[in-house]
């Protein structure tokens, strides 16, 4: 009878272990969910604020190469605060020339390694625009879809905002 | 016959997925070895020596001036560097060489560190591309295991 017990306990206590182990694995390297707080990415995210935040699904996946376009909604760790993970657009890649908002240079050329990233709603967002270019070891994955509220359910398309992007060599100012 | 074969392949399968996993989880979590290259931390590392990184420090934020850490490239995400922590966020750190005559101070920004190469003389440091995020931070290398003349704690930092 204690030797059936003692069985049933060990095959509960891998089993946890088995589950922990490939749910932790799938999170680290496939997907997980998030709340998005904060209105740095309104109207795209959060719309209507506090009262009722996005959730959105995070593909790490895709970004398993640091590979990203502009236009991708993505998490960065913070390059201010090493605990947060922050969303924000990727408005410029490496090699891209900006013309900033409100950052301390006008123009920035998007350092190797590094890409240019902007909240959508300029006004309540901490971005390039105040810390310069982060680095792309900072990426950590792409948010593909907002599954939650339910009358919110789409594909967060990659695309750049009127305006905001890489400027062509010819637009460079004297 | 077929359903034995079928069997013992998911059987396979579930078996590499488990493994798989927990060894993700061991060296995303606990730690991992790695074998250095290049001379910018001679003579406390040096090419082709291996040693042991843990990867929980940095995550709970315990890194200290002195460490030797592991963290990505900031100018290349694909490859990782290895290099000592010199200065935390707020520290005053000199960016000037010894040989010159005025010194020049910088603090390190909020959420940032400050690393150079043990080899002053040969590595490509803070000194060059400034402070790194402290989000690059991948371990903390605790331990030398090769070669085993070697084996053990590292050293400080030489003066």
């Amino acid at each position: 009878m204690a030797q059936q017990a003692w069985r049933k306990i060990r095959m509960l206590v891998s089993g946890i272990i088995v589950g922990v182990s490939v749910l932790t694995t799938a999170i680290d390297r496939l997907a997980s969910v998030t709340l998005v707080t904060g209105r740095s990415m309104q109207p795209s995210l959060n719309p209507e604020g506090g009262s009722n935040c996005d959730v959105v699904l995070l593909n790490k996946w895709s970004v398993r190469n640091y590979e990203v376009q502009r236009g991708d909604v993505v998490t960065v760790m913070s390059p201010k605060n090493p605990q947060d993970e922050i969303i924000k657009r990727v408005i410029g890649l490496e090699g891209d020339l900006i013309r900033t908002l409100g950052y301390k240079n006008r123009l920035v050329r998007v350092p190797d390694g590094h890409f240019w990233l902007e909240g959508d709603h300029h006004g309540s967002s901490m971005d390039s625009n105040s810390y310069g270019p982060v680095s792309v070891g900072l990426l950590q994955s792409r948010a593909s879809h907002i599954i939650w509220p339910p009358h919110r359910l789409q594909r967060i398309a990659a695309s750049l905002p009127p305006n905001r992007g890489p400027l062509d060599d010819e637009e460079e100012e004297g | 016959m077929f359903r034995s074969v079928l069997g013992k392949t998911l059987g396979f399968v579930g078996y590499t997925v488990t493994y798989g996993c927990f060894a993700h989880c061991a060296f995303e979590y606990i730690g991992e070895f790695v074998l250095c290259s290049g001379p910018s931390m001679e003579p406390t590392i040096v090419n082709h020596d291996i040693v042991f990184s843990e990867r929980m420090s940095p995550r709970l934020c315990k890194i200290q001036k002195g460490d030797i850490i592991i963290a990505k490239c900031p100018s290349n995400p694909n490859i990782n560097i290895c290099k000592r922590v010199i200065g935390l966020e707020g520290d005053k750190v000199c960016t000037s060489s010894p040989s010159d005559l005025l010194k020049a101070h910088t603090y390190v920004p909020n959420g940032h560190v400050w690393l150079e190469g043990d080899n002053l003389k040969n590595s490509t440091d803070s000194r060059i591309y400034g402070p790194i995020p402290y989000a690059l931070i991948r371990g903390r290398i605790c331990l030398k295991l090769w070669p085993l003349h070697s084996f053990g704690s590292l050293s400080e930092r030489p003066t």
